[in-house]
């Protein structure tokens, strides 16, 4: 009987003792889930929508990769086939209206020019890359190099 | 010899009048085994109408069903979905028979086992998408047209690319495929239809 109550008390104590260590704060240390507990949800953060068609948008740096001023969803880039190229290549570039790609894609890393797209410049959301109308998490006051500003 | 005359009383009996039955009774016959043998022939064409059908085979649920379910005729913002006879079997009756006819075809091939593993898919994609971009391209995208009429699209709801090239397109006496190829299902190797669109390269068979 005694053995019995001295265990209850142990386990209880030991409940009470995990508790207060589980609500307790971890040093600013933050899961994904924020700070929802175990049993609830987590809030679903903002959607991000891809921006739609724009003109072409400015570089803010020599040698920037321009940015995609559309929407690339469901574009198959592989080694079969590139749909990005369909529009953008010398060979469609004016039937499509399109940005062609730069000479600087047709050589290998050794400066030898091919006489296609080089494998080390083929898959083009390595460098290119659309936006979402996230705003920017912090402010800054980068301005692009004056050869480069609109006038 | 026994056959023979067996087939001509037989003939004989189909050419002579009916001297037991009324006319009436043989019309009602006839024409309730008519609706009966109707329905039920285009019910089975209809169950072969399905998408449950179509990815009953493997090769057809392991290849392009699983490479259609990340394309936007799978899945979009609306919930209006197009299966695989949506535009792969044409709607009206007299084309949908022709090409119920020429699916024939595809079952020799699955006898043969064509295409029975991803390797020989992949070998005859090119072959196999160009049947189809032929076909689309004679019938003028009918079946892209039975949901995507040019009647009732609205340029000014599109997005400025998209404008452009269907007015552009459109006038120039372009069909839906001549640009929108591999839009439910990945593209085969493209350097024989477009050098510039594929790796410097061609991948080695």
């Amino acid at each position: 009987m005694m053995q019995n109550l001295q265990k209850i008390i142990f386990f209880i104590a030991l409940a009470v003792f995990t508790q207060t260590i589980y609500s307790q704060d971890h040093g600013g240390v933050k899961s994904l889930r924020g700070s929802a507990d175990i049993k609830q949800s987590s809030i679903t953060p903002e959607q991000k929508r891809w921006q739609s068609d724009r003109e072409p948008v400015d570089r803010a740096f020599v040698h920037q990769p321009p940015i995609i001023p559309h929407k690339i969803v469901g574009y198959q880039i592989n080694k079969k086939f590139n749909k990005c190229l369909t529009c953008h290549s010398w060979a469609n570039y004016k039937e499509s209206g399109a940005t062609k790609l730069s000479m600087t894609h047709f050589s290998d890393r050794d400066g030898n020019d091919l006489a296609n797209v080089s494998a080390r410049r083929y898959f083009c959301t390595q460098c290119h890359v659309p936006q979402v109308d996230a705003k920017p998490l912090v402010g800054n006051t980068y301005q692009p190099t004056r050869g480069l500003q609109a006038r | 010899m026994a056959i023979k005359s067996r087939f001509k009383k037989y003939i004989c009996m189909l050419k002579s009048p009916s001297a037991k039955y009324s006319l009436g009774g043989l019309l009602t016959i006839g024409f309730v085994a008519g609706v009966i043998f109707w329905g039920g022939f285009n019910t089975a064409m209809e169950a072969t109408n399905t998408e449950t059908f179509c990815i009953s085979c493997h090769e057809m649920k392991e290849n392009v069903f699983v490479e259609y379910q990340n394309t936007i005729h799978y899945a979009n913002r609306s919930g209006v979905r197009a299966t695989c006879p949506d535009c792969h079997v044409p709607k009206e009756w007299t084309h949908k028979i022709i090409r119920k006819i020429k699916a024939t075809n595809e079952l020799y091939h699955k006898a043969l086992g064509s295409i029975n593993t991803p390797d020989k898919f992949e070998k005859k994609r090119l072959k196999l998408a160009r049947n189809v971009w032929k076909e689309m391209k004679a019938t003028d995208s009918r079946e892209c047209r039975n949901c995507h009429d040019y009647e009732s699209m609205d340029f000014s709801f599109q997005q400025r690319r998209a404008i452009s090239q269907h007015s552009k397109g459109f006038e120039e006496g372009k069909t839906c495929i001549d640009c929108h190829k591999g839009i439910a299902h990945s593209l085969p190797t493209m350097f024989e239809e477009d050098p510039s669109a594929a790796i410097a390269v061609p991948i080695k068979k």
